[in-house]
């Protein structure tokens, strides 16, 4: 019994903020448009009895899904959104991993503190931050400013409005959840594993290369899942510091639920994207339990 | 459960009602309002005001659509309002709590009748065009002195987009206005809603497309007081507000508006209360306050556009009523058109192409 309530608690979570969301979702992107409150037919008439229930469902079909593939502008704002996810994973990984490994080779005593310093922007609204971002990036903003100033350019730069400001909102915005499974793998990492590689012969360049790197690969994969996911399905940064060219899938999820009012194919742009995030949680999960198995 | 029981239970439900502050949630246009008439409403009727803005008709009528918005006053614009009048998101006014409804304007209420048939769900709180501003300065830099600033070839002739696009041109991100004024342009009927006259708008923002940095319905506002774009697609009364704000700034920034002289859109943003409004009795009340002549010329003058009360006229500044950029003169208004909503099947059609001329794709 006690067994089964334990096992209860995560189900229910998973019932509750899952499960149930989707099956709405679900339902609404095999509905078809209405002007009515709700804006889509057909909803669910219990007073009706199974007359209703049978009527409700006849309702349903997949004609949005089809939809989606007659227009290129899904797949094209899937992909352009993958390709912004992956890059900028890439440069949070890059800009993230130094920052951890640094992190975690520094005085024991100045750990707490440098910790504190990457969670401190999280005091700060999110939205206040990309907001700033605006002002360092426009063509009278900060950074134009001091590199004016220092003489590198003789005409502003124009980087707001465009894909460059997505990605510096992103991996900016992300990047604390990159640092810290990186640092908490590499804070655990034996330090006599890497004596033993340069006692054996190792440069210290490729005593990181084997040894660091490999052992931190499970950091490594929480951080980029931790950013991708999000970064996929990101609407904030780039309806804020991205240009109209920006495509994302967060955007045209936007249009069609504003713009077109069209709840029910938003609905299934919202089943699709899940679909395609669902992979790389699923590869996660197993990454986990691969690593669970690992350490009995 | 006892009669008695029953009635010591409303008594104590009427207890709370009366314990607890009466309020009214008003969802409205940002930068819509002078601040100061909020809390003369609240002193006046002793009800409290939440005050929220939006700014774009989209994300009020997704809300609309929704239900359950938790608003008792809203601001859709004519043909957004007509479309949410048919999925019934409104309730129709109760004229007897509107005393000062005898100050509207019939000149007005006549053209917001055909988006609200005897107005029976809304009345006008402001009304305005669709047009150019421009940095008069940085324009003529680039154009010179007889730069069309008054025609829709300032913004829809490449040869011109060209020479503006080093200095910031912003379009406003509203399909439903931008459209109508390229079909306007190339001389088509700007309330078309045959697919294949709305496809023409494409090839008349493809040309200029490179050289428009942004769409977006709010930005422009800021962004031409401080100098920084010079031309923007825009709503009048925004315009002149960026004007104003340029001029107290006293940056040696000059702006002017104009609604362009082939024809430019004439819009209203009407208030109405959801159908589901907690509280329609103090909705009414908040009408009904700004129905009064002196506020509505208040709400005018603070934000420079044109009301549809006719009795607020008198106590409005020269700067506003003699203003043709607010109060056009007969001939202007003769040329301004209206539009009619896009049936869903159409809309599909203009937002797709408005994706299409924003993203390229």
């Amino acid at each position: 019994m006690r067994r089964f309530l334990l096992i209860a608690v995560p189900y229910t979570w998973l019932l509750a903020l899952f499960l149930a969301p989707f099956v709405i979702v679900f339902k609404i992107s095999l509905s078809d448009i209405a002007l009515a409150i709700p804006p889509y037919t057909p909803t669910l008439d219990l007073g009706a009895g199974w007359e209703g229930i049978k009527t409700f469902f006849s309702g349903l079909d997949f004609e949005n899904f089809v939809w989606l593939t007659q227009d290129d502008l899904y797949w094209k704002a899937y992909l352009s959104s993958l390709k912004i996810a992956v890059i900028s994973t890439a440069f949070t990984l890059m800009i993230g991993y130094p920052i951890a490994y640094g992190l975690a080779r520094s005085p024991e005593e100045w750990r707490p503190t440098l910790m504190m310093l990457i969670i401190l922007p999280f005091w700060t609204s999110f939205l206040i931050r990309v907001y700033s971002w605006m002002g360092i990036l426009s063509q009278e903003g900060f950074l134009n400013q001091f590199l004016l100033w220092t003489g590198l350019i003789n005409e502003p730069l124009i980087i707001l409005n465009t894909s460059i400001a997505v990605y510096i909102g992103i991996v900016y915005t992300y990047l604390p959840f990159m640092i810290l499974p990186i640092y908490a793998t590499l804070d655990r990492l034996d330090e006599s594993l890497i004596e033993a590689a340069e006692d054996l012969g190792c440069s210290r360049l490729s005593a990181f290369w084997l040894i660091t790197v490999p052992l931190s690969k499970n950091g490594i994969a929480a951080g980029s899942f931790l950013v991708f996911i999000p970064a996929l399905g990101e609407f904030v940064i780039p309806s804020l510091l991205g240009g109209s060219r920006t495509l994302m899938i967060g955007k045209v999820l936007w249009e069609e639920f504003f713009s077109n009012r069209d709840w029910p194919v938003a609905g299934a742009v919202a089943i699709v994207l899940l679909l395609i995030l669902v992979i790389p949680i699923v590869l996660f999960q197993r990454n986990q339990q691969k690593q669970a198995e690992a350490e009995q | 459960m006892s009669f008695k029981s029953l009635s010591l239970t409303a008594v104590l439900a009427l207890g709370a009602t009366v314990a607890q502050a009466e309020e009214v949630r008003v969802y409205n246009w940002s930068d819509y309002i002078d601040e100061e008439l909020l809390a003369k409403f609240e002193e006046e009727t002793g009800i409290d005001l939440i005050y929220d803005v939006f700014d774009s008709n989209e994300v009020l009528e997704t809300k609309m659509l929704a239900g359950g918005s938790g608003y008792d006053v809203v601001v859709p614009s004519g043909t957004f309002l007509q479309r949410q009048i048919s999925a019934g998101a409104f309730q129709k006014l109760d004229m007897s709590k509107l005393p000062n409804h005898k100050n509207v304007w019939d000149v007005v209420e006549k053209r917001t009748a055909q988006y609200d048939p005897d107005n029976a769900y809304s009345i006008n709180y402001m009304w305005g065009t669709t047009g150019i501003g421009v940095n008069v300065g940085k324009v003529q830099e680039r154009l010179g002195e007889d730069a069309p600033i008054d025609s829709w070839a300032l913004v829809f002739d490449p040869a011109n987009m060209e020479k503006l696009a080093d200095c910031g041109v912003h379009f406003l991100d509203a399909p439903a206005e931008m459209i109508p004024a390229a079909l306007k342009y190339i001389g088509e009927n700007p309330d078309s809603q045959d697919p294949d006259v709305i496809a023409k708008a494409e090839a008349v923002y493809m040309a200029v497309r490179p050289y428009i940095q942004k769409f977006h319905s709010s930005e422009y506002i800021n962004g031409l007081a401080n100098g920084d774009i010079c031309v923007a697609v825009g709503w009048s009364g925004d315009v002149l507000q960026a004007r104003d704000r340029a001029a107290e700034a006293d940056n040696g920034v000059e702006i002017a508006y104009h609604a362009p002289k082939e024809g430019a859109q004439m819009w209203f943003d009407q208030m109405a209360i959801p159908v589901d409004a907690p509280n329609p009795d103090a909705a009414h009340k908040f009408l009904n306050f700004i129905l009064d002549a002196q506020n509505m010329a208040a709400a005018s003058n603070y934000v420079y556009y044109a009301n549809g009360n006719k009795a607020s006229q008198e106590f409005l500044v020269e700067d506003v009523i003699g203003d043709p950029a607010i109060y056009p003169d007969a001939a202007t208004l003769e040329n301004l058109f209206t539009t009619r909503p896009y049936p869903a099947k159409v809309q599909r059609v203009v937002t797709r192409l408005w994706t299409k001329i924003k993203s390229g794709t």
